[in-house]
């Protein structure tokens, strides 16, 4: 097998970690986020990646090219993106909303917080 | 790239950290320029390291920019990642290698879109007449979902007695 081989699947992987430790392991909801976020963009490099062709160019029809990458996950992954930053809007919305309700934004002391108000 | 991910996880400012998620979102659009992808580039560079980080930016104007954590040693989270990370890489054992032009994805449509593309729908960029023309359902389906955020972060940040400086963030959405 040569060089590239798997490796572009082993990067998408070591990333799509690093941003899931970030989601289960930070405290902090901004932190959170921006771990989701890193998680998305794995995924796209994972679909990017995989339409590529060796030797192929960027789907623009031309003359004299014959090779093609191809187009189908371009365009799923564009769709992609705007809804992810459409999403992070949202959450980004709510962790203002959290903060407006409890007067901070890290999980535990909100946890601690919510049992000060039942006991 | 990995690098950059792996500093966001130690790092405790976060006003570096979403300018760090920016530099991360510039380098993942020079990674789909070399992939040809350059549509994709376009729209990671403009939305994904733009309107991401002005939004993060105003959240952090909106609550604090200190992590307060206690620097605990999370064993759990780290094997759990570990385990399915471990798993994945074993998933990818069976998947065709990079850039081989034999691998299933590459004989669905995909053919049938680069052949006919330019005498059917017109523009020379394939990625185009796809996501306007053969998918563009999808598009309907994306505007839908844009729509629909818009909407949640005006009911979320709309009322109480912040609301003007709050309409302000949520109008960067619309972008």
């Amino acid at each position: 097998m040569e060089f590239p081989g798997l490796f572009n699947y082993w990067i998408v992987v070591v990333l799509m970690m690093t941003g899931f430790y970030i989601v289960i392991a930070q405290g902090n909801l901004v932190k959170k986020v921006v771990g989701l976020n890193i998680f998305q963009v794995s995924v796209f490099v994972f679909y990017i990646s995989m339409s590529k062709i060796r030797g192929g160019t960027a789907p623009i029809l031309d003359e004299g090219i014959e090779i093609y990458t191809n187009p189908l996950p371009h365009v799923l992954i564009l769709t992609a993106i705007v809804v992810g930053v459409a999403t992070t809007a949202l959450a980004l919305a709510l962790v203002v909303r959290i903060r407006d309700a409890y007067g901070t934004i890290e999980e535990e002391e909100i946890g601690q917080l919510e049992q000060e108000e039942e006991t | 790239m990995t690098v950059t991910a792996f500093a966001l996880v130690r790092l405790r400012n976060l006003f570096a950290v979403v300018m760090l998620s920016g530099i991360f979102s510039l380098l993942a659009a020079v990674l789909y320029v070399v992939l040809d992808a350059v549509d994709v580039a376009f729209t990671e560079a403009a939305v994904g390291a733009g309107i991401a980080t002005v939004l993060m930016l105003g959240t952090l104007a909106l609550t604090t920019s200190v992590v307060k954590e206690a620097p605990q040693k999370p064993i759990a989270p780290l094997l759990i990642v570990s385990l399915t990370g471990a798993l994945l890489i074993f998933g990818t054992l069976d998947m065709p290698p990079y850039g081989d032009p034999s691998a299933p994805i590459h004989h669905h449509v995909a053919p049938r879109y680069i052949e006919k593309s330019g005498s059917e729908v017109g523009p020379p960029n394939i990625v185009t007449s796809v996501l306007a023309s053969y998918r563009g359902y999808d598009t309907l389906g994306e505007v839908t979902v844009i729509f629909t955020a818009a909407v949640g972060v005006l009911i979320l940040l709309g009322g109480g007695r912040r609301s003007r400086k709050k309409r302000r963030t949520a109008g960067k959405t619309g972008g």
